[in-house]
């Protein structure tokens, strides 16, 4: 699992550049360096279905930023200007509140089984009645249609309103000049 | 452990750029960072050595899989990021139009 590690390396590398870097159009390719490394991974970990959908999201995340940023401007002017004392104030706090998260976090993952020794208590039942009960051969599109329909409806519907609510914004006609 | 404090720790940069971050589209990169650390954690964690992906290709092969739960919720989750992200950005681009800025310091007046 070397290129995991390496992968996850990449990640946080991109992930540091694309919040600290100047140029708003090369934050947001950073940005997709990122989600195309978690795609990668999502296909190293086995699971074929989220490294597809990962890859059109992220592809189309892509395409909505950078319509967005030629839109607007691709320098973030706040870079470099003098500190003022909220912002000071938020670096404190941020750094206490990461202090306290990481200490919890640590206690709280000794909990979980080991990396690579999944407990599969739920989904053992799904793996053994997938097959039968749905008519499907792969489990997770059995999970997400048939045992939890009734999230995929939830998701239906935050979609649905995110669209209107995208729609509404963007409108031209109706809109007080 | 190493794998799960990585995915932390990018949650924690996408923290970071939102709470200190003052450019609007910085923040929003800030959530979908966040975003990626925890869906990255969920998949990690349905993890098994020497599985194979959950579909069956054949009837009777060994039902030796990972676990599908975690990416069945995972799955729900990038979608949802996608709507999330597309509204905060229109937001954004609004904001840009009205105030010829992303800096939030600089939006303060709310102009009718």
């Amino acid at each position: 699992m070397i290129e995991l590690y390496l992968f996850l390396f990449i990640m946080l590398i991109a992930a540091v550049i694309a919040t600290e870097i100047k140029d708003l159009l090369a934050a947001v390719i950073s940005l997709g360096a990122v989600g195309f490394s978690v795609a990668i991974m999502f296909i190293l970990v086995q699971a074929p279905d989220l490294a597809i959908v990962q890859i059109v999201v992220e592809i189309l995340t892509i395409v909505i930023f950078v319509a967005v940023v030629f839109r607007t401007t691709h320098i973030d002017e706040t870079i470099g200007k003098r500190f003022a004392s909220t912002h000071i104030l938020s670096m404190v706090l941020f750094s206490l509140f990461a202090f306290l998260f990481l200490a919890a976090v640590v206690q709280s993952l000794r909990e979980l089984p080991r990396f690579g020794y999944a407990t599969m208590r739920v989904a053992s039942e799904y793996i053994r009645l997938g097959l039968s009960e749905c008519g499907g051969a792969n489990i997770v599109a059995d999970v997400i249609l048939d045992f939890r329909a009734l999230d995929t409806l939830g998701e239906a519907t935050v979609l649905f309103t995110s669209v209107i609510g995208v729609l509404a914004l963007m409108r031209k006609i109706g809109r007080k000049r | 452990m190493i794998a799960f404090l990585a995915c932390i720790v990018l949650f924690l940069i996408g923290l970071y750029a939102i709470v200190t971050k003052r450019n609007l589209i910085k923040i929003v990169i800030g959530f979908a960072l966040m975003e990626y650390g925890i869906n990255l954690l969920f998949a990690l964690i349905g993890f098994r050595h020497g599985s194979v992906a959950p579909i069956i290709t054949q009837i009777d092969m060994p039902r030796r899989f990972v676990d599908p739960v975690p990416q069945a919720l995972v799955l729900t989750a990038i979608v949802i990021a996608l709507g999330t992200t597309a509204l905060m950005l229109a937001v954004a681009l609004r904001i840009y139009n009205r105030y010829k800025t992303f800096d939030i310091a600089e939006i303060r007046k709310l102009k009718g």
